[in-house]
């Protein structure tokens, strides 16, 4: 029980629960002591030392919107951010309650009568815009990967065409997002064209940027990946005479896994980068969007509201990257991956 | 007249006293004039010249020779993993141009695909061979049975991560012999095991071959490991451009003890022939 629960710890990244695990099994409990001091408390004190420091600094700057907040300002403006949220889920089912009254009404006085539903169109708030941008993150990130992971494992099995494809990869691989932005917005707007469309065109623009941006990593990763596999690897399946598809599924992308895992991860931090400043400029609804509107409202919350959005950038942005390399050690080979 | 008669009146090229009698046997693999150049920016580099080597069914051969002089190039031809620039390689009757399982490898680090477990690994080697003429549980049987026969029953769901390298190259013989091959190769298959699990898996491999009687080419760098196993050693000179110096043929009753062949005369023998070929004939330029 104790072993199974340690070995999930550890696969999942959360290895400085450990001692924890093992403490509370009253396994030597001095050593497990020590190594909770190290692995838990010295990040902790790095943690208070950092807001410490955050809290002294921003006193001491003063700008047009008062003075720079300090940690605890930004936790006042989370909780703040919080209560809107709820107020706002409140005003929603609350207009939904209202509607569905309205409409009861009408049809107990003439059953024929034409009712109207209505969308509630209140403004988003912080965590509407989180998920928002999740969302299009993962879009993006998806579409990326499903385009990068063929093209890499041709790549990779015909150094032919990986010579063809190079130069182009290796001019568009630095090209910043923000210069993809308009060129993105334009066709969009001129392709997707559908009177009831499925997605919003600005989800659309974000995605794409954020595709065009996480792909390169991915697919370089993936190449380089299935050209370097174990020689022998490939000449036992020649030997046992496998298909050549058969050959790619089985042993090509098994054997590179690791390596493709570790350019989605790339590919995934990239993607969340870039969306934020895709949405930033380009107004498309999300942190970005949040980021950017609060800097135009001015408020004396302002600054601390940036400020929260800009943590919670962060803390995504690090889970996201958990999230794959957990999901690397369960579905590649390779168990030591990313130690 | 037929070809065995053929080849008995005439004359041998070699005259060394081994390669006198091997002519009754009739060939069953067969080197012919097998030579092959790699190309390298300093142009065509030849690596083997000339080789040419007959080899009867259930002959267990070893080839030995320093490193660099091609051992490995000569089984890769056999497997069909290269191809000879000039000559070529007749098996039972057929020319050999492609990989195939009736050619089974034993790769030297094993080559255990490390997703899958040791009974994944022969697996996906019987699926791919034995499609359509096993049933599933027919197949299931006959891993287990090729584990069993490397002692390795006891491990098949493990993964090779978490076993040993004597163990995992137990799992790559079975994987081979799963193959039901026609002649097996091994390349240097103890070559990165320590002394004692070497000695170990030695002791199977001639277990397995009094049972099965495979036709073995094993290469090996390895004197004791050639003179104990084999039936014939083929002793390769050095390269570039590398051919077969010299065929010794090993007459030791079967089955072989290694500690009761320790104080034997004649099997001294045979090893300091191998080491005189070695060290004084062939020696290195460099040593």
């Amino acid at each position: 029980m104790k072993t199974k629960i340690i070995n999930t710890l550890e696969m999942t990244g959360l290895s400085w629960m450990v001692p924890v695990v093992r403490l509370s099994t009253g396994e030597n409990p001095r050593e497990q002591l020590s190594e909770i001091m190290t692995v838990i408390g010295l990040p902790l004190l790095a943690i208070a030392a950092f807001l410490f420091l955050w809290a002294g600094a921003a006193s001491q700057v003063k700008t047009s919107l008062g003075e720079l907040p300090g940690p605890s300002q930004v936790w006042e403006q989370t909780q703040g951010l919080y209560e809107e949220h709820v107020a706002e889920r409140e005003k929603e089912e609350a207009f939904y309650e209202r509607q569905e009254e309205r409409n009861a009404k009408k049809l107990a006085i003439n059953p024929d009568a034409e009712i109207k539903v209505r969308e509630y169109t209140g403004r988003d708030t912080f965590f509407d815009q989180i998920w928002t941008s999740l969302g299009t993150v993962f879009t993006g990130f998806l579409i990326g990967a499903l385009i990068a992971i063929p093209i890499g494992v041709a790549c990779g099995l015909s150094d032919k065409l990986y010579g063809a494809i190079s130069p182009l990869v290796q001019i568009f691989k630095p090209v910043s997002p923000l210069a993809w932005l308009p060129i993105v917005t334009m066709v969009v707007s001129a392709v997707y064209i559908s009177d009831d469309p499925m997605f919003e065109k600005s989800f659309i623009t974000s995605a794409i940027t954020v595709t065009l941006c996480s792909l390169w990593p991915t697919l370089i990763n993936t190449a380089v990946a299935v050209a370097s596999i174990d020689k022998d690897l490939i000449n036992v399946g020649r030997v046992i005479r496998l298909h050549w598809v058969t050959q790619v599924f089985k042993i090509a992308i098994p054997a590179s896994l690791p390596m493709i895992f570790t350019g989605l991860r790339i590919s995934l931090g990239i993607g969340w980068m870039v969306l934020i400043a895709a949405e930033m400029l380009a107004q498309n609804p999300g942190l970005g969007k949040f980021v950017w509107d609060e800097f135009q409202n001015g408020s004396s919350d302002s600054l601390g509201r940036i400020m929260v959005a800009v943590l919670a950038i962060g803390l995504i942005g690090f889970l996201l990257d958990w999230l794959m390399l957990t999901l690397q050690k369960v579905l590649s080979h390779d168990k030591n991956a990313g130690r | 007249m037929s070809v065995v008669q053929m080849m008995k009146t005439e004359p041998s090229v070699d005259e060394t006293k081994v390669t006198k009698e091997e002519d009754f046997q009739p060939t069953f693999l067969d080197l012919t004039g097998v030579s092959i150049e790699f190309p390298t920016k300093k142009g065509a580099f030849k690596a083997l010249d000339n080789v040419n080597l007959k080899i009867a069914k259930g002959e267990f051969i070893s080839i030995i020779g320093h490193s660099g002089c091609g051992k490995s190039t000569v089984l890769n031809i056999v497997a069909g993993l290269y191809k000879a620039t000039t000559g070529g390689v007749i098996l039972n009757g057929k020319e050999v141009d492609e990989p195939g399982p009736d050619r089974a490898v034993v790769f030297q680090n094993h080559s255990l695909l490390p997703w899958l477990t040791c009974y994944q690994n022969v697996e996906i080697a019987v699926k791919a061979i034995f499609k359509k003429k096993k049933t599933k549980r027919e197949m299931k049987e006959w891993i287990e049975h090729n584990l069993h026969l490397v002692h390795m029953d006891h491990a098949m769901h493990k993964y090779p991560a978490e076993i040993s390298g004597g163990m995992k190259q137990r799992v790559g013989i079975a994987r081979a012999l799963a193959m039901e091959p026609t002649v097996l190769l091994m390349d240097e298959p103890f070559g990165a095991l320590d002394a004692l699990t070497r000695a170990h898996l030695q002791d199977s491999v001639m277990e397995i071959q009094s049972d099965l009687n495979n036709t073995v080419i094993m290469i090996t760098h390895d004197v004791d490991e050639a003179v104990l196993l084999s039936d014939k050693i083929v002793m390769m000179t050095n390269g570039p451009a590398a051919s077969v110096g010299e065929i010794l043929k090993v007459e030791l009753e079967r089955p072989r003890n290694r500690l009761e062949l320790a104080n034997d005369p004649q099997y001294n023998k045979y090893r300091a022939e191998v080491l005189k070929f070695l060290y004084e004939r062939q020696r290195r330029p460099q040593e």
